[in-house]
């Protein structure tokens, strides 16, 4: 109880603070020869006081305080320590708490560590960070107080959703908050610079730094929802195109192609336009998709708490910081009309503008796809669906020539170029054409556009390889992050393709036999936990080799909320997974069972922690 | 020049897309399919719950009488919520409560009844639950208001006190 | 850069139409292509639950029947209406969701080609 007065007190002095550094700022900036040391002491100060509120809500959680609302709405004693601590921020307002440390985390390591940029720019950035940070406390305070009281105290809480009592998901919004909630930082400095006419090359090699940081955890942070949904919601997939996944991908999109202007920007005074655009576009679609997803207004698989009147409020706030930006763009970017840029149709600019365009394209596609629906409900009162069916079918042939690009223009030299190697990239090309059709020609599924797919990954991995080993550590970073691309379009192509299924019912003592694989069902039994009990099926499977796999599903009956779920078990290895699954059948005493093969899944993990490095690689680089 | 229409453009363009935003928050967040009013009861053919004889759906609706066609099962909990309501309109003169055992053990099904009554005038039972595809139900509990082969309304979810007084309503 | 174009439109124009002669394969498109409408965000193939097991053999009686593809989905959309399809179809309430982003791309196209020097 004492947690919840101190962490909303907190709450309010940390809204205060806000309030003294915009006045502070406003002051410095007159007298702008040094940064007045009072406002990095408020920084600290608000980040200080954003901290203890969020211990307050995690001891609150710990000590199972169900005086709190949002503690006996979302966890209860049973719960195991390592979920009540995780349970702080699987919830709405918990997230927000989280949103808010990482937005004040970021301008106070952004101002400790900018040291040889104008005072100007450095207030300026605090100020548009500042906007975000104050409409987040009077949204957090008003709508979504973590530290609301119940009186008199329940005995117990609800629970959590066992679907959500799982590692990957624990911390999955720490690690994808600092990748998205991360680019506000980008957003609020990008203003900035504009305001003041310092999108620069020079200004670029300092932003870059950010952009990278913010990159590599929101990369991170979708494989965990991926890897997560993949084990724990029981269908085997990993991407379900639902708006919420959806939401997270779109500022990855923007923030990589961002990331590509920036470097870009680095050396040439071109592209500013993209970096301001982009930058803002970044945040902005992390906060239009935390409206997507909270207000209601969509329907998916793991929206938060459905309130359209804080919707209402992200709404606003959203719209007053599009605003605020195409104001500042409009008004103060000076662009490069005066000296208008062409370009060669083959150098390493129109290469970087090409793979602009294919982003922004891809971006498209799924941002319509996504609010799509919305905008025909509102119009006509229609309601329809848009699911996997659209994506691939927009996205998958684009991906062709969005592979190659990616192979040949980190070779394309600036301004103008002649492609050397001319033959030798062409007889690459063949070369993958050829191992695709022999990989495919046994298949004769769409054995045409999975040969162009699966030969324009390849042959990007076969160049990415070979550069690797001739080019010694130049454009390292590139160099992994492109191969780990490939590789990720190669392994999720190959996943697809040669995945199999069996699904069949079966008894106790039963076994299931086809041609190439023995189900046997041996035995079951039961398992008590500290907050579910479970029935577990133990299985024996035989492959076409003899080689046999144990595995053991389970049914599990929570305690609260009362909630059954099926437990896959899955067993990993680094050719394929073998994934297993049962079901409880109404009212009969079989089990639907369903056994999956998936070649390459972990490549897949594997392949985007390896995109992750390359550009961790960039990060730990300093400029020559 | 087109730059200087581009700022204005823009924005309105955001205006728009606010508005549209706006307006999309009002409506509610969760979709139901349309209760559409009077389309004709599709054909299906069932069994009937005790007898296990078969019938097909002209014959267990007679025009110019009223049905309640009520979906339920024993392992639905709303099921049990509702149902002294169904036993309340069982004394109704002009309504005939038909029920749908939907994917039921036929001895649990019988210890519900037993346990909270029967306001069923006939019961039919549909163990895949395809029959109630058939119908556009997709769950349980669902009551359809039936009258000359025409579903009237539709009611997803449990019914409560204010859907019977309007069911009573509808009947006169 | 225009060849790249038109291979662009050959691959997009292609079709991308499946073959199955196995029914179970029939079974598992259409069923992965229909909504679940009492889970949250999850395809009648992917969820187990009591609707969708339902469908899924109301889905294998339509197909043994005869029913074309097209039909099946006709059949569900007129008892669910269009949500239940994940695919959105070409029809008027789609025009501008499919073509929008194809629009886009040729727009987008159009402005960086422009800045093209197209002399030596």
């Amino acid at each position: 109880m004492i947690y919840s007065i101190i962490g909303n007190y907190s709450l309010i002095l940390g809204l205060i603070c806000g309030l003294i550094l915009f006045y502070l700022s406003f002051k410095n900036f007159k007298n702008s020869n040094l940064l007045d040391s009072k406002i990095l002491s408020f920084t600290f100060l608000q980040f200080f006081f954003v901290v203890i509120s969020f211990l307050c809500l995690v001891f609150s959680f710990i000590i199972s305080d169900f005086s709190n609302e949002t503690v006996f709405n979302n966890s209860h004693t049973t719960k195991p320590l390592f979920y009540k601590i995780s349970g702080t921020w699987g919830n709405h307002e918990g997230s927000l708490l989280l949103w808010l440390l990482v937005l004040t985390l970021f301008i106070l390591v952004f101002l400790l560590r900018t040291k040889n940029q104008q005072i100007k720019y450095q207030i300026l950035t605090l100020v548009f960070q500042q906007v975000i940070i104050i409409g987040f406390f009077v949204f957090l305070i008003k709508t979504s107080n973590p530290f609301n009281y119940l009186f008199p105290p329940p005995e117990e809480g609800l629970g959590l959703n066992p679907i959500l009592q799982d590692p990957a998901l624990a911390i999955h919004p720490p690690i994808l908050y600092l990748g998205y909630v991360g680019s506000s930082i980008i957003f609020s400095s990008v203003l900035a610079a504009t305001c003041l006419n310092m999108i620069t090359p020079s200004w670029a090699s300092h932003i870059k730094y950010w952009i990278l940081i913010s990159w590599i955890f929101l990369t991170l942070g979708i494989l965990l929802g991926s890897i997560w949904a993949y084990y724990e919601l029981g269908w085997g997939g990993f991407w379900f195109w639902d708006p919420v996944e959806n939401v997270s991908l779109m500022p990855w999109l923007a923030l990589t192609t961002l990331l590509h202007c920036i470097l870009v920007l680095e050396r040439k005074s071109i592209l500013t336009s993209w970096v301001i655009i982009l930058s803002i576009s970044t945040f902005t679609l992390s906060m239009c998709g935390t409206f997507l997803v909270r207000s209601g207004i969509l329907n998916s698989v793991h929206t938060f708490a459905n309130d359209p009147e804080r919707g209402l409020f992200i709404l606003i706030f959203l719209f007053a910081l599009i605003f605020l930006s195409l104001f500042i763009f409009f008004f103060f970017h000076k662009d490069e009309r005066n000296n208008p840029q062409s370009f060669f149709w083959l150098s390493k600019e129109s290469s970087i503008l090409i793979n602009n365009w294919f982003m922004m394209y891809f971006l498209s596609v799924i941002l319509i796809g996504t609010v799509y629906p919305i905008f025909l409900d509102v119009i006509s009162s229609e309601k329809i669906s848009v699911g996997p069916p659209f994506y691939h079918k927009l996205i998958i042939p684009f991906l062709v020539p969005f592979l190659i690009m990616m192979a040949i223009g980190p070779k394309l030299k600036w301004i103008k170029s002649q492609l050397e190697d001319k033959i030798y990239l062409i007889s690459i090309l063949f070369i993958s054409l050829l191992l695709a059709f022999l990989v495919l020609k046994n298949f004769d599924e769409n054995i045409l556009i999975n040969t162009i797919l699966i030969s324009s990954a390849l042959y990007l991995l076969l160049i990415t390889l070979r550069d690797f080993f001739t080019q010694k550590y130049k454009n390292i970073s590139q160099n992994i992050a492109h191969f780990g691309f490939s590789l990720l379009i190669l392994s999720i192509l190959f996943n697809n393709l040669f995945s199999s299924e069996i699904i069949t019912n079966l008894k106790v003592g039963e076994t299931f036999e086809s041609s190439k694989t023995k189900i046997v069902f041996e035995s079951i039994s039961q398992k008590k936990e500290k907050n579910y009990n479970s029935i577990v099926a133990n299985f024996r499977i035989q492959n076409a080799n003899g080689q046999n796999d144990k595995l053991s599903p389970e049914l599990r009956i929570y305690n609260q909320p009362v909630i059954a779920t099926s437990e896959a078990d899955i067993k990993t290895t680094i050719m394929s997974d073998k994934f297993i699954v049962i079901n409880l059948v109404q009212n009969q005493d079989f089990f639907n069972v369903r056994y999956q093969v998936k070649p390459f899944m972990l490549w897949i993990w594997l392949s985007v922690i390896l995109i992750s490095i390359g550009g961790l690689i960039s990060f730990l680089q300093r400029k020559i | 020049m087109k730059n200087f229409f581009l700022p204005y453009f823009v924005i309105l363009f955001f205006v728009i897309i606010f508005v549209i935003f706006y307006k999309g928050l009002q409506d509610t967040n969760v979709y139901t399919p349309d209760k559409i009013i009077q389309y004709e009861i599709p054909m299906f053919n069932t069994k009937e719950f005790y007898s296990g004889e078969n019938f097909s759906s002209s014959e267990i609706f007679e025009p110019e009488k009223t049905y309640l066609l009520n979906v339920w099962s024993s392992w639905c909990i709303p099921c049990r919520k509702e149902h002294h309501l169904l036993m309340g309109l069982k004394k109704e003169k002009n309504i005939n409560i038909i029920g749908l055992n939907y994917k039921d053990n036929k001895k649990n099904a019988k210890n519900f009844l037993k346990e909270l009554g029967n306001p069923y005038k006939k019961i039919f039972i549909d163990l895949e639950g395809t029959t109630a595809i058939e119908l556009g139900a997709y769950g349980v509990p669902e009551s359809f208001l039936i009258y000359n082969n025409k579903i009237i309304k539709k009611y997803i979810g449990p019914l409560n006190q204010k859907l019977i007084d309007e069911i009573k309503l509808l009947v006169e | 850069m225009k060849i790249l174009k038109i291979i662009l439109v050959i691959i997009y124009v292609l079709p991308l139409n499946y073959s199955y002669a196995d029914e179970q394969d029939k079974r598992n498109k259409i069923t992965k292509n229909l909504r679940c409408l009492i889970c949250q965000g999850q395809s009648v193939y992917d969820s187990d639950s009591e609707f969708a097991n339902s469908l899924k053999i109301l889905v294998d009686k339509k197909i043994s029947e005869g029913l074309p593809e097209d039909e099946i989905y006709k059949y569900l959309k007129n008892k669910y209406g269009d949500w239940i399809l994940y695919d959105p179809g070409l029809n008027k309430n789609t025009y501008i969701l499919w073509i929008l982003p194809i629009l886009l791309f040729l727009i987008g196209g159009a402005i960086i080609f422009k800045n093209f020097k197209v002399k030596k």
